[in-house]
Order: C-alpha cells, then structure tokens, then sequence
C-alpha cells in the first residue's frame, strides 16, 4: 500500500504543474501586470509611475517565464512563474493584495468552512440514506412513487432558493435562529444549524434518488434473495447486507468530497455571513486578486488529489477483495 | 412521552429571549452601535487608505490637523487637533506658499503596545502566540508636529504605495527627493526604514507642536488634503514596533493595526466577519456642534448642543455580503442602521406626489427614518473630444454632441435605474460645492428650458434639428446617405444589465442614430480611454473635497487622459475652459470666482463634452434609537456625534422577535405523521408470509 500511495504522489506533481501553468496562463496572459495594477489601484489619481511601483512592490516588474538579464539559477528564478506559482509547492502562498498573509488567512478561514461542511456532510449522508432505504423498502409502492417524485422537484429548485426561503421561514417570520452571522467555539451552532439544515434538505433530491438506485441495485441480486430465503428480517437484509455492499459507491462519492470541505461553500458561505474559505475565494475572484485566487486554484487541486487516493485507499476498508498495487 | 417532553422543554428554555439575536448575551443592553459593512477594506494604514470603506474605520481612529462641521452646508472646515486653519503665506514673489500649522498640546494616543519600550524587542514565538497586539502591555504618549512629519514623508515610502504621492510630489518641495533617496537606503527589507533620519526639505519641525509645509507656487487645495487621512499623524514607534519578526504573517501590520488620538480605537480586526472600534480612553473629547443648518433644530440636530463626544461606548460593524440577511437584520432591529438597495426600495420608500421620499408605512410603523442627501459625486457620460466623429471644436461635432445631450433622458434614467434617487446634472457641480447655482439660473440651457417654475428637458424636435444642422438629417449623413452610427463603451456585461444597455440604444434611437455598445471589462475599457480610443463611454468622480476645482478639473485640457495620465477622460480641451480653470483654481470663494465658474460651466455647456448624468442621492434608514445622525460627504469621524437609546432598542428587539414556536410543532407532527403509518406498513410486511412481487 505504500508503495502505491508514493506512486500516487509522484503522479500527483505532474499533474499540479499542469494546473499552475494552465492557471498562470489564464492570470498572466489574460491579465498582464498592467492590467493587475490597474485593478487594485483603481481609477483616481493613478500615474504610470504608481502602477510602475506596485509592480515592483509585488515582483510583477520581472519576466514572465524567462529573465535573460540574470546569470545562472536567476534567468529561470527571477521570473514571475517562478516566484508567484513555482511557491505555490512549498504552500508559500505570499500576500494577498491588502497585504494579509493568505496563509494565515486560511488557517483563520478553515475552522468556519469545516463547522459548516461537516454537519452538513454527515447529517445529509445519513438523511439522504434514511430516506433512500424507506423508498428502497417500499419500493414500488406510492411511497416510493411519491417519494422519488419529491426527489425530483427538490433536484430542480435553486439552492438559492432554499436559502433566502430558509432565511425568510426560519429566522425572518419565526425568529428562531439568527439570519446571518458567525462566532467562535459552541456560539457557532446557532449560526450554522441553518445553513446546516438547508444544506440537508436541498441535498435530500439528489442523494435520495442517486442512494435509491444503488440500494435497488444491491437488492436485485442473488445473495439478497438467499438472505431473505434463510427468513432474515428485512431490516436485517437492508442494513447488515444491502446497505454495507452499497458503501463502495457510497465512498466514491463521500470520500472524495472530505478533502474538498476545507474550501468551503461558496453560496452558504456568503449569504450566511461565514467567514470561511469559499467566502474568501468568491471575495478574492470579485476583488481580482489573483494571488488568492491561485492558492485556492491551487489548494483545490491538491485535495482534489488527495481524496482520489483517499477514495482507493477506502476500497480496502470495504472491500477486501480490493488490493492496491 | 419522552419524545414530546424533550422538545417542550427545549422550547420553553429559550421563553423570554429572542432566538435570532445574533449577539453574545453579554452584549444586552450595552451602549454599543451595530452597523454592518459589505466591503472588507484593504488598507487602513492611512498613506495607502483611500475608500469611503476604509474611511469609515480610520477616520473615526486618525486625526488630521482639520476636519468638517459635522451639521454645517456647504461643507465647512474647522480645526481638529490644530489650534487653528492654517493661513497660507508666500514667499518668495508667490513662488512658494507656506502653511505652518499649531497643534493642541496635552493631546494622547489611544493606548497601544508601540509605546512601551519593552514590546520593542519580542521573540517570534512571543508574536506568534498573540491573538491581538493588544495582549502586550500599552501605553500612550503626547501627540507631537514630528508625527505629522513623519507622515508626511511616508507618502514617499518605497515600501507602501501612497495614490496621492504622485501629486503631492509635484507640490511639496523635496517629496520628489525624499522618494529618491529613501529607495536607494532601502537595500535591506528585513529592516525598519527610519524615516527620522531622512530629511524632507519641504515640511519641517518648527517646535514640539508646530511643524511646517512649503508647498511649490500656489495650492490653495492644500487645506482639504489637511483633512484627509494622508495628513494624519503617525508615531514613529507604531512603524517599528509592527516591523518586528512574526508580526507581518499574523497580519499585525500599521496597515490593519492603524494607531491614532481618534474618538475611537480598533479592538477587534477581522474584515472577513466582524470589525470593532471602542472608545478610546485618552480621547480629550470635543463638544457636540451648537450651530448647523437652519433645519437641524427642528430635527433634533441640535440636542446635544454642547456635550462632549463621543456618546457611544463601542461600535461592532459586521460583514454582510448579501443585501437580503443585511436587510432583514435591520427590520429585527439587529442593525441601527442601513443603506438601502434597489431590492428593498419599495418596501422602504414611498414617494410623495410632490416626488419627495418619506419612509414608507411599514418603516414608520416601526419607528425608522429615512435620511436623504445628494452625494458630492457626478455619474457623466462623455465624448472622445478627439473621436473623428463626435469629437472637435467644430460647428458640426458640437451640434452632434448637443442633439444627443437632449435626446438622452436621464430624468428617465433615474426613474427607471435608481428608483429617482438622484438629480439631473446639469454641470459637473453637484449641490454643495462652491459654484454651483441653483433653480432658473443653474440648468443647462443647451438641454433644458425653465417653464412654470420647473426645469424642462428641451423638445426633441429641437435635437433633430440640431442633428440636422450637424450634417445628419434623419440619423443619415448628409453628403454620403450613410446611416450614423455610434459606439458606446461600457463595463456593465451581465443580463441584468441588459435593459440598461437597450435603454441607451432607444436614447439614440430617437434620433435615428445607430448605437453600438461595445461590452468590454474594466481593464479593456481603461485601456481604451488611457489610449483615447473610445467614442462614448460613462464614468463617474466622487469629490476628493468640496471644491469647484476637484470637478472642473476633470474638463481641464492640460489633464486629459489621452496625453498623459490625467482625470480629463473626454480629453476635452477649450483654451478659454483652461485660462479660467487656471486663474479659478487658486481663487478664494469670491463672487468673482463665481462669475469665472458660471462662465466656465456655460463654456463647457455649448460644447457639449459631457451628457451632464447625474448626482446619486443616498439614502439611509436608522431606527428610532439612534440620535443625531445627518449624512455628511465629507466628514469621516461621524460616529462620534452619535447617541444611542438602549432601552428603547432592548425593548423594541423583545417585541419585534419573540419567538413563533408553532411551526416546529407543526413540522414534528408531520413527521410523526408521515412515521406512524410507514411504520405499520412495515411491520405488516414483515409479518407477511411470502413477499409479494414488484
């Protein structure tokens, strides 16, 4: 297994040069220094040689790839590549334009994300398979036909509606939790417990229907009909048998999500007043600042990653027929 | 039982507080103003700090030597810590001007790490276990004219980018040089540039509370920058103190950390969720403003006539990035105030037959009011002076420019974009600067007529005829039977800037000219008026200071953008504009300075360089609880003159969110109900002998 997970890794390097050229490319082609310093520095008062200084205050005055007027080591590390996406590998994210450390930022950010997305995660996942197994129970019934209806109506609303209306029912007209808002340590529940809630329940339309199906599926086959042959229970066959052969897809998609809850929400995030790092990515791509918008580009990728391997790795919990080599 | 006890008795826990306070508990009935801000600010470091969001927090922390009168129109300055306005004099035949400004002695600095000589020399692991600076031992000082000095030469600073270095260099004597020569001792960034030791030939110390500034020929502007936070002072201790090892990556910087003698002090820095400015405790206090406008009285302006500010203990400003949450708070009284955004307008404003706005039933229910003031801004759209087609000096062009000056409606522009929440332009004066005329004699005569008592938009007749004295009868040019056809430059690309975009099509439309709008982004479009590559295009100025000048400028030839890196987008250059500019400029407020203006304005009307947009009014609601407030552009340091009935606000939060408790017992029951026959259901199917078949 080690040998597999350090395979993975030196895969992984390839693929996160990739992203930081494709993404150097579409900040730096796209967008030159000029255009950069331009941005932060507005409209008022803006001389040729303010922009000049803001490029040399960021290192944005040197050579994009090459610098042909330095001597050895320099010409590939005095570059702006190099300096703004090569440190990106030794997580050195630099500062972002209003000159906080992004670093920093993101340590103080993650806590927030994860306070929103766990719960989320964890009661959706055990919602969504509650629900999935009472419509896979009563499969072929109206329940089930009404259920897997209210799946699809659920599927097709905007999670910006289940927002403001959650926002408008909950803390508007019931005055049961506060509308927006964030605190640290236990204060944080009654701020989260309704992005939490909408979370759920407008996760419930498509983690139903998808868990439906893979419960289905288990059901169909042979080693179920034998169970309940042996006269096994029904919850019996679906919790013990059906629900634990399920897991494999079930990890798919829940695995390699796990990493990816450090980036936060971007919707919840903002209109929940949470100041975590999907609110922070969403702030640095309106404001332009593309030093946070590469750290996070950059981040995502590697989690990415990481819950790929993580995704494998899981196989062999729930399947020991599985060997990684 | 149990499941129904447990819920009950959770419910009944919470009886007699509101659920959705979204504050500590602690917090009840405190002196404290909540208010809440959309955009984190980027700088607070005064030299670099230059937004009205920024301004909200340094203003209220940084004192320059001037400031506004808080109730007084036009805008008036007055003494802040100077003893007095400094007097320009010059010298040398008018070749230098002189300000030599008095400071108030006794005044100190709010309390802060920086002046305790201890906190100097901190191990990396000592910063890194900090949550605030304010963990360390504080002290305080005397504020000195060597603090504004040492400001003042960080405008120069290689490390910080100051936007009003540019122009402050050309004026202050030896900026240029200070700039030169601190870049080149600047060879080590790991070290603390002392300022100190660099001298500024142009501003010096006169004695421990006077300094000087010799400024090159004349700027009689100078004295709004001395109200500005560029010129507030900063103690040298601050800079060194923040340059320790491990302070810039726990975003312990001058530039998030701002120290000041202001009213208030920053306790709490977090511009991702929650901003907090307490009182400072060595603050000498100023006394509340005993004269304002003549209406100030009636509004109780003036109540607290006399009483030494600041009245608030302690301001929490949180982040609301969504106008929807933003909003709702307010209503549920979590916020003592709020703008209001185009969303809410008809819940919030009823206007009057008269077109005057009044706060509409629901907020008079709830005991808000609604606060109104024409902003010192001018939104135009302009002409490339050096466009082949709309631009020139000649007889055509100009005709050209003013038929589509008529035929843009921008009195239904603001009715259909801004729910009329502004005036019509006329001038690039707005209403409070020193030049601008009112009634009959201030409309634009080129594009409105005085009838009945009221300004008229000209017929539309008469900017046919004037295309057709252009050389374009019809929208056609006259010679080649070729359709007109414009381009208009815009940044606004989504849909819902659609109707805009199609709005400004009909505007030309009427005039059977062809508009092209070319959607581009901010950086292409900058680029195009940095190059004078554009033919129509919208922009917009908020004044820096109440001053004809700060305006007329941006019709001033020498300043055009085309030619260097000026604020005249529309490159627009009149010799007679530019001599009257010149002489104008300089002047003080005199009837003759009026009649140069009114002559500058009529100037800029006949030739049309501007479609003369608008100016935003801003509105803003407050609660009942909340005393003394007045919109004010100028001023920044506005929250001290702000007073707060708790009481009133504790009571009104209890009334307007009790609890409504039934929903949760409606949604239990309908789980239960959902529950109870699923679960005969099952519990037959597993009694069942044989399953039955799908």
């Amino acid at each position: 297994v080690l040998a597999y997970i350090v395979r993975r890794v030196l895969y992984a390097i390839p693929i996160l040069v990739g992203v930081n050229l494709i993404t150097f490319a579409l900040f730096f082609v796209v967008n030159t220094p000029d255009d950069m310093a331009r941005m932060q520095l507005g409209v008022k008062r803006v001389t040729p040689e303010a922009i000049q200084k803001w490029k040399e205050e960021r290192g944005y005055d040197k050579p994009l790839l090459f610098n042909g007027a330095k001597a050895g080591a320099g010409k590939v590390t005095e570059t702006i590549f190099f300096e703004k996406s090569v440190r990106l590998f030794a997580f050195d994210f630099g500062a972002a334009e209003d000159n906080r450390d992004i670093g920093q930022e993101i340590r103080n950010r993650m806590g927030p994300s994860l306070a929103l997305a766990i719960p989320a995660l964890l009661a959706g996942l055990a919602v969504n398979i509650t629900f999935a197994m009472f419509m896979a129970f009563f499969r072929a019934t109206a329940l089930d036909f009404w259920g897997v209806v209210l799946c699809v109506a659920m599927m097709s609303i905007s999670t910006l509606f289940y927002i403001i209306g959650g926002q408008y029912l909950v803390s508007k007209l019931w005055h049961l939790v506060p509308i927006s808002g964030y605190d640290g340590g236990a204060d944080a529940a009654r701020f989260v417990i309704l992005p939490v809630l909408i979370g759920v329940v407008s996760g419930i339309g498509s983690g139903g229907r998808w868990y439906r199906t893979l419960f289905l599926e288990e059901m169909s086959r042979d080693y179920v009909r034998t169970a309940r042959a042996k006269g096994l229970a029904e919850s019996t066959v679906l919790f013990r048998h059906v629900l634990k052969n399920a897991m494999i897809p079930i990890l798919t998609g829940v695995v390699v999500v796990i990493p990816l809850l450090f980036m936060g929400s971007l919707l919840s995030e903002s209109f929940f007043g949470i100041p975590g790092l999907g609110s922070y990515t969403i702030d640095a791509i309106q404001a332009q600042d593309f030093a946070v918008v590469r750290a996070m580009v950059f981040i995502g990728s590697v989690l990415y990653i990481v819950g790929l391997l993580l995704t494998d790795l899981s196989y062999t919990l729930v399947d020991p027929r599985i060997r990684l080599a | 039982v149990r499941i129904f006890l447990i819920p009950l008795l959770f419910l009944l826990s919470a009886c007699g507080e509101a659920w959705n306070d979204p504050y500590p508990a602690a917090e009840q009935g405190e002196n404290i103003l909540y208010s809440a801000f959309v955009n984190r600010p980027k700088h607070l470091d005064p030299v670099q700090s230059y937004t009205s969001d920024e301004a909200a927090f340094t203003r209220q922390i940084l004192e320059p030597p001037l400031q506004y009168h808080y109730l007084k129109r036009p805008y008036e300055l007055e003494p802040q810590t100077a003893v007095a306005i400094p007097e320009p004099q010059e010298i040398e035949g008018g070749k230098f001007t002189v300000y030599e400004i008095r400071i108030r002695p006794g005044i100190r600095y709010q309390p802060h790490p920086a002046f305790v000589a201890e906190n100097f020399s901190l191990s990396e692991a000592k910063v890194k276990s900090l949550k605030t600076p304010y963990e360390l031992a504080l002290g305080t000082r005397e504020l000195t004219a060597e603090d504004y000095v040492y400001q003042i030469k960080r405008l120069a600073h290689p490390r910080l980018h100051s936007v009003l270095y540019g122009l402050m260099a050309e004026y202050i004597v030896g900026l240029p040089e200070l700039a030169k020569g601190l870049k080149a001792a600047d060879t080590d960034r790991s070290k603390w540039l002392d300022l100190r030791e660099h001298r500024l030939e142009g501003v010096e110390v006169v004695d421990r509370y006077t300094y000087r500034v010799r400024l090159k020929g004349r700027y009689p502007q100078f004295k709004y920058w001395l109200a500005m936070p560029f010129f507030t002072p900063i103690p040298w201790e601050a800079e060194k103190f923040f340059h320790q090892p491990g302070m810039a990556p726990k975003n312990f910087t001058l530039d998030w950390w701002p120290v000041g003698t202001g009213a208030y002090m920053l306790t709490q820095n977090d511009p991702n969720a929650r901003m907090v400015l307490e009182r400072n405790p060595n603050y000498r206090g100023q006394a509340y403003p005993s004269e304002g406008e003549p209406e100030d009285a009636a509004a109780g302006l003036l109540r607290d006539a006399g009483k030494t500010t600041p009245f608030i203990d302690k301001v929490v400003y949180s982040r609301e990035k969504e106008s929807v949450p933003y909003w709702n708070k307010f209503l549920q009284g979590y916020y003592d105030n709020a703008g209001i955004s185009a969303e809410n307008f008809d819940q919030a404003v009823r206007v009057a037959i008269d077109g005057a706005a009044e706060p509409s039933g629901e907020m008079v229910e709830k005991g808000i009011t609604l606060s109104t003031s024409v902003a010192a801004t001018i939104f135009y759209f302009g002409f490339n002076m050096k466009d082949p087609v709309v631009g020139g000096t000649s007889d055509r062009a100009r005709r050209l420019r003013q038929a589509i000056s008529v035929a843009v409606d921008m009195e239904e522009y603001l009715s259909i974009f801004a729910n009329g929440r502004g005036v019509v332009a006329h001038s690039p004066l707005p209403p409070g600067i020193f030049g601008r005329r009112e009634g009959e004699a201030g409309i634009n005569r080129v594009t409105h007529l005085w009838r009945n008592g009221q300004e008229e938009r000209r017929p539309l007749e008469e900017a046919r005829k004037l295309l057709a004295d252009a050389g374009y009868p019809d929208g056609r040019d006259a010679k080649t039977g070729q359709p007109l056809v414009l381009y208009f430059d815009t940044t606004s690309r989504g849909p819902s800037d659609k109707a805009r975009t199609d709005w400004w099509r009909r505007q030309f439309e009427k005039l059977s000219i062809q508009l092209e709008v070319r959607e581009t982004d901010w950086n292409r479009f900058q680029e195009k008026i940095r190059k004078g590559t554009q033919q129509v295009y919208g922009l917009g100025w908020n004044a820096d200071y109440p001053d004809p000048e700060n305006f007329l400028f941006l019709l001033h030839g020498p300043q055009a953008r085309a030619d260097g890196a000026g604020a005249n987008s529309s490159n627009y250059a009149n010799p007679e504009f530019d001599a009257l500019f010149e002489r104008m400029k300089s002047m003080p407020d005199t009837p003759e300075r009026q009649r140069i203006i009114d002559r500058m304005v009529s100037v800029a009307q006949r030739d049309a360089p501007w479609i003369f947009g608008f100016h935003p009014k801003d509105y803003s609601l407050r609660h009942g609880w909340l005393h003394n407030a007045k919109p004010n552009d100028m001023a920044g340091n506005t929250l001290q003159y702000l007073r707060l009935d708790v009481a009133q606000r504790t009571a009104k939060r209890a009334e307007w969110n009790a609890p409504l408790l039934w929903p949760l017992g409606a949604i239990f029951l309908l789980l239960v109900a959902t529950a109870v026959p699923a679960a005969r259901s099952y519990a037959r199917r597993e009694r069942m002998a044989a399953r039955p078949q799908p």
